[in-house]
């Protein structure tokens, strides 16, 4: 599916505050837009992203027709545990897009 | 009391006198990384925030992506990029004796395709060639631009350099009314930088999509109500010759992000 960026730190002490920062290719329609026959053109945007660290929602975020095309997204968290962080975006099309970061916590 | 008021009047004095007067010589050249925000330069300078970068991994795909009746890849007959490719957009536009006269990245590449590969050139700011030519250019990021130094070339920089001085539309503007007499002043709310195309296919925040220079230069023509060349055409690239050879040992930074 979409292009995605992640940049997840690779290794954190125990206790450290870490920030992720994603970008994802999306065009978000906003739907409010004509196409060149003059009709609209039907909203297409990411209007969901979650953040889990070890399965446990840490971050989510509710995305509307004003947020940029390629949307950056950027949050911090605190390292608690070696795991996988899974960050995934949810668009009008109803598709999931799933990424995993692996950290490792010393 | 504050003490502003007592430093005002130099304030003045300091905005008064700060660039924008006379064209950019050889030293005081800048890229329009220099004009941008913190932020869009901070978005730019991080390879997970800069949205171009999207761009140069789908071109890193469709590299390798076999196409054509000849059913090749680039990577069949260049390798790898990194190295075979390092350093080659700093050279464009360049000399193409097939033509005789100067050709750039975009139209290189569809030239490849069309007589190695055998496929069906891409379209002008297709999403494809834009991410080939980001893909290629992000290869000589750094690296300084070379375009300036072929004898053969000559002519064209010269048609280019007449073309930037060439005063046009309805508003009777040449690209040095802005680029050179009044870089670092504002039109509108933005900043007029001085005309150094190291950055491109760029992505523009305007925009919201990776873009090509002749894109850009579409907008200044239609910003002064000129009618814009058409895409390709021999006069667009003579401009971009001009503009790299000016920008002649700046570094590229494709994919550079603008505002």
């Amino acid at each position: 599916m979409a292009r995605t960026l992640i940049n997840v730190p690779p290794t954190a002490k125990r206790g450290e505050v870490i920030e992720i920062k994603t970008l994802i290719s999306h065009p978000m329609e906003t739907g409010f837009r004509t196409g060149p026959d003059g009709a609209l053109i039907p909203r297409d945007i990411i209007h969901r992203f979650v953040c889990t660290y070890n399965g446990e929602e840490i971050f989510s975020a509710d995305l509307f027709p004003a947020i940029t095309a390629n949307p950056f997204i950027t949050f911090t968290t605190v390292a608690t545990e070696s795991g996988e962080l899974a960050l995934s975006w949810t668009d009008d099309k109803g598709q999931t897009q799933t990424e995993t970061a692996k950290i490792t916590v010393e | 009391m504050s003490v502003w008021p007592r430093f005002l009047p130099l304030l003045t004095l300091l905005i008064v006198a700060g660039p924008g007067t006379g064209s950019a010589e050889a030293d005081d050249r800048r890229s329009g990384f220099d004009f941008m925000g913190p932020q869009t330069q901070a978005m730019q300078s991080d390879d997970t925030s800069n949205p171009g970068m999207l761009a140069v991994l789908e071109g890193e795909e469709l590299w390798n992506r076999k196409a054509g009746a000849a059913d090749k890849s680039c990577a069949d007959c260049h390798g790898d990029a990194t190295r075979s490719m390092r350093g080659v957009a700093a050279h464009y536009p360049a000399f193409d004796t097939g033509t005789g006269g100067p050709i750039n990245l975009d139209q290189r590449i569809n030239l490849c395709r069309e007589n190695k590969q055998e496929a069906e050139p891409f379209p002008w700011e297709s999403e494809e060639i834009l991410a080939l030519s980001a893909f290629v250019g992000h290869q000589s990021r750094g690296m300084p631009v070379q375009v300036g130094d072929d004898s053969r070339l000559a002519g064209f920089i010269k048609q280019g350099d007449d073309a930037f001085h060439q005063k046009q539309g309805q508003l009777n503007f040449s690209c040095a009314d802005c680029h050179d007499a009044n870089w670092g002043k504002h039109l509108g709310g933005s900043v007029i930088p001085q005309a150094h195309a190291t950055g491109y296919p760029i992505y523009r925040l305007e925009w919201q999509s990776v873009g090509s220079l002749q894109r850009r230069l579409r907008n200044c023509m239609s910003g002064v109500r000129a009618e814009p060349y058409s895409y390709g055409s021999p006069e667009f690239v003579e401009l971009e010759l001009y503009l790299m050879s000016r920008s002649r040992g700046m570094a590229v930074e494709t994919p550079a992000v603008r505002p």
